[in-house]
């Protein structure tokens, strides 16, 4: 979390949006501090975008406030909010050639000739763009048409910038690749990033803060450590590094972990300040490369299942193991060989502190 | 659009865009089609110019005179005919440029958007030559010997429907090609990998994907077909009488509008019946290949 | 695979295509031949196209079809281009039923048209003359006009405008900057087409212009029906040549166009 030194720059108070009887954005409340990078980690349709244009001026919060460093944002119009966008498609000017694109915005703010000149070369040198001046964006490949709407909404020096799905439509090495380009031109610039993604390990790799969103709301917030190691809802678990969400009802209580009980067995899970009781149902959460997987248990807390599938993917090799009728489990190891086969009766353990509660109640 | 900023004012400048086009249409397209759906129940001056506002309906009963129940068939018949060979000739020719190269469909596309261009009389003109007792077509059969007196071709049946055939067969074509153009080969593929023969896998995949082609293509030379009266004058002397003819000749000499004004709202009523059938068929509110 | 044997689909297309281009080249080949009569080649000559260029009724009637042409363009383009700029972004109730009758001159039968035009003008006792061809031509042009701006519209990112104000532009700059010039290849192109049918049209003028004014496409009718010197022949090839070249700047707006779509694509 941001120390209390660093100023806000962005703040969200109870934004609602509905469209007709559609309700996309449900109370939102989000603070971004200066120098921040911040990524709204949700699947499509959970209103991350509508967010992001609200945030941009592009479309009117139901009721809400959107405060730009204090200033209330109400009736400004985009062009007046010192906020720029990179758009999912990069919307480059057709047009208008890499130069004329670039130089769009300080050419609004009447700048003379030779400084806009001077800005969109030094735009051009920050994203290793030179020399495209005069090409036009029909004439470049994807991850050139990125860089530029980068330079574009960078030029004018916006307070905060906003990324919607910037590398959704680049190919996974290229992803990778421009990933830590941005992540380092933040840092060097060290201008507050407000990024959209549905890709996890975008969001994990890059941001200071990532917010989860779910349904129009924050389902939890927090650094990329705590979202991945502490979730704090089912939801969470699954969206961010697919761990496995389990139920049980609690059978012991000790001081640092629970016990407990499922139809399939038992299993340990981390306390984590939680205040429960003997008999109560709890849902937990494990990732599947926490799993241990053993022919025969060595622990007398296990759970018992029989391997289902195995798939290679990634360079990790998942393993489904089939508690019960509607029950799975997924375990990932490194490399391709296992020395279970199809079918085989194994045991499955793990320690207490890889596995945490999550969301009391039925787990949904 | 939603924009926050967007006044009243913004808005009403948006407004003024379309007043022009509203008020054009309004009083140069709407007033004129009321006007003359009226005038088709006026009563006609039988003493000669003009009519009075005496409602009847007897310029639609008028129509089931023998007379004009011919000249509506020979309009079907002629319309018919010609919709089933530009089928013929079109649709393969639609299809054949759907599957060329780029640089190959822009070029066949080049060559049939220069007659489509090319003034329909320029056209009909060269037909003119081409058909006439003295003309190219008579002088190069007897010069091979095959004929030797020239075959009366020009003012028959047959010239007429060449000429309509001609002046129609780009819509055709591009209303097919558009759809061909648009359609995705690899059903096609798809279809023969799961052991459909070319010509299974044509009907049971091509057809129907390109159906709103063709049937846009249907139309498109159907209902133009019933009006274009001046190949039917030009080609056909005065022995075929089209609908649209007949409009013609009741507007200019017979002077009886409320009869003319009666046949063109049946046109149009049938002209409407046809587009709402293609809606309903193929589920597409536009005509495919208008450009 | 590319086989040297020659396709089917190859020989139909170009012997269709030969089939429609023999009118024409019949019509050109004839210009030059010195001979009144368009049966039999006599020999080559320029003589047509230089009685063409005396012969003050047809030069006139050019000059009233390119001023009926240039008008009819210009209304059409300017009331089609605000019609469909304004459509796509306010809303009311008749809205696709304006669109339907906007574009209905284009649907319905010439002959219908030229009717209902006719009628209606003497109705209003509008004189019959250049007013009234002005008049019935930017009704048929304005559909041209009007569906190319339009799918040029709908084909449009509305994130470009949107960036465009995200970097500073209020809405009117952003329109001007940004839509207008993307919109105004479709413009051109409807223009161009707008202005070959008014140029082109027979029917509708032959109902809607008085006695006296008389435009080329009605000169070369009449002269189709009672006789035909080869004057017409020079005349037709002049206009024929005209419409090559308008292709080609056409076909060239159209690459523009396509060219300049921005592909969102994955």
């Amino acid at each position: 979390m941001q120390s209390g030194t660093v100023p806000v720059v962005l703040e969200l108070l109870d934004i609602c949006k509905s469209f007709g009887d559609n309700r996309v954005l449900n109370d939102f409340c989000l603070t971004v501090h200066e120098g921040e990078f911040v990524t709204l980690l949700g699947s499509s349709g959970c209103g991350k975008t509508t967010l992001m244009r609200i945030v941009a001026g592009l479309e009117p919060p139901t009721s809400g406030r959107v405060l730009l460093e204090g200033a209330d944002m109400e009736g400004v119009g985009p062009e007046k909010r010192n906020i720029n966008m990179v758009f999912q498609n990069y919307a480059l000017f057709p047009h208008m050639n890499v130069f004329q694109n670039i130089a769009y915005g300080p050419k609004l703010k009447k700048l003379g000739k030779a400084e806009i000149a001077a800005r969109v070369d030094e735009m051009l040198r920050l994203v290793q763009m030179q020399g495209f001046e005069k090409r036009m964006p029909s004439e470049m490949s994807g991850g050139q048409r990125q860089r530029i709407a980068i330079a574009r909404a960078l030029i004018n020096n916006p307070r905060v910038l906003l990324l919607d799905e910037p590398l959704g439509a680049l190919d996974l090495q290229l992803r990778r690749q421009m990933q830590h380009e941005l992540k380092n031109l933040q840092k060097e610039l060290g201008i507050t990033f407000l990024y959209i993604t549905h890709d996890q390990e975008e969001a994990l790799n890059m941001s200071d803060r990532i917010v989860v969103m779910k349904d129009g709301r924050i389902e939890q917030e927090g650094s990329p450590a705590e979202i991945y190691d502490h979730p704090r809802t089912s939801f969470v678990a699954r969206f961010v590094g697919s761990a496995n969400v389990l139920q049980g009802t609690v059978k012991e209580i000790s001081e640092e972990a629970l016990l407990l009980e499922t139809p399939f067995g038992c299993f340990p899970c981390s306390r984590d300040g939680m205040a429960a009781a003997v008999g109560e149902s709890v849902t937990a959460a494990v990732r599947g490369e926490n799993i241990a997987i053993l022919a025969e248990a060595t622990a007398p807390c296990h759970l018992t299942g029989v391997v289902k599938e195995k798939t290679f993917a990634g360079g990790m090799l998942r393993i489904v193991v089939k508690l019960g009728e509607e029950t799975e489990m997924v375990i990932s190891r490194q490399g391709i060989n296992i020395e279970y086969a199809i079918g085989e009766q194994v045991a499955l353990e793990w320690p207490a502190c890889h596995c945490v509660p999550v969301d009391r109640g039925d787990g949904r | 659009m939603s924009k926050p900023s967007v006044g009243t004012k913004k808005r009403d400048f948006w407004w003024m865009c379309v007043v022009p086009l509203y008020l054009f249409t309004l009083a140069f397209i709407l007033g004129p089609m009321i006007y003359m759906v009226a005038v088709s129940f006026a009563t006609n001056n039988p003493s000669g110019y003009g009519f009075q506002w005496i409602f009847t309906l007897e310029n639609y009963l008028r129509i089931q005179d023998p007379t004009y129940l011919q000249c509506f068939r020979q309009s079907f018949e002629l319309a018919f005919s010609t919709t089933a060979l530009t089928i013929l000739i079109g649709y393969p020719y639609g299809y054949y440029m759907g599957r060329l190269s780029p640089k190959g469909k822009k070029l066949m596309m080049f060559l049939v958007m220069v007659p489509f261009w090319t003034s329909s009389l320029i056209r009909l003109y060269g037909w003119l030559i081409l058909l006439q007792a003295k003309g190219v077509l008579n002088g190069l059969l007897q010069a091979l010997g095959l004929i030797e007196d020239p075959i009366k071709m020009l003012y028959t049946y047959p010239a007429v429907l060449v000429g309509m055939v001609y002046a129609l067969m780009p819509f055709m074509i591009l209303a097919v090609y558009s759809s061909v153009e648009k359609m995705d080969w690899s059903l096609v593929e798809a279809a023969r990998d799961l052991g459909a023969s070319p010509v299974k896998a044509f009907w049971t995949v091509t057809f129907p994907l390109t159906l709103p082609g063709l049937l846009s293509g249907v139309i498109l030379t159907f209902v133009p077909s019933m009006g274009l009266f001046f190949i039917a004058d030009l080609l056909g002397g005065n022995k075929i009488v089209l609908v649209g003819s007949l409009i013609q000749d009741q507007l200019t000499r017979g002077s009886n509008w409320p009869f003319a004004a009666a046949l063109a709202v049946l046109l149009m009523a049938m002209m409407t019946l046809m587009i709402v059938v293609y809606r309903k068929v193929t589920h597409v509110s536009e005509l495919e290949g208008r450009l | 695979m590319k086989t040297k044997k020659l396709k089917f689909s190859t020989v139909y297309l170009w012997i269709v295509t030969l089939i429609t281009y023999l009118p024409i080249l019949l019509v050109v080949i004839f210009s030059f031949n010195d001979s009144k009569l368009t049966v039999s080649w006599k020999g080559f000559t320029w003589r047509w196209y230089q009685e063409l260029f005396r012969d003050a009724a047809l030069m006139e009637a050019l000059g009233n079809s390119l001023l009926l042409g240039g008008l009819s363009c210009l209304f059409a383009a300017v009331i089609g281009t605000l019609g469909a700029i304004g459509m796509a972004r306010v809303h009311f109730k008749s809205k696709g039923m304006m669109e339907y009758l906007s574009t209905l001159p284009i649907m319905v039968p010439e002959i219908i048209l030229a009717m209902v035009f006719m009628a209606f003008f003497s109705l209003i006792g509008l004189p019959f003359g250049m007013v009234t061809l002005v008049i019935a031509h930017t009704a048929f042009c304005i559909p041209y006009v009007f569906m190319m701006v339009k799918a040029r519209l709908v084909g449009i990112d509305k994130s470009l405008e949107e960036a465009a104000r995200d970097l500073g532009a209020t809405p009117n700059r952003a329109f001007l900057d940004i839509t207008l010039p993307l919109i105004m290849p479709a413009v051109v192109s409807g223009c161009i087409l707008a202005f070959a049918m008014s140029f082109d049209d027979v029917v509708i003028s032959l109902f809607v212009t008085g006695s006296t004014l008389s435009t080329l496409p009605i000169k070369v009718y009449t002269q189709l029906k009672t006789g035909v010197t080869p004057k017409i022949n020079a005349l037709c090839t002049i206009i024929l040549m005209v419409i090559i070249v308008v292709m080609f700047v056409w076909s060239f707006l159209r690459k523009e166009m396509d060219q300049s779509k921005n592909k969102p694509k994955k």
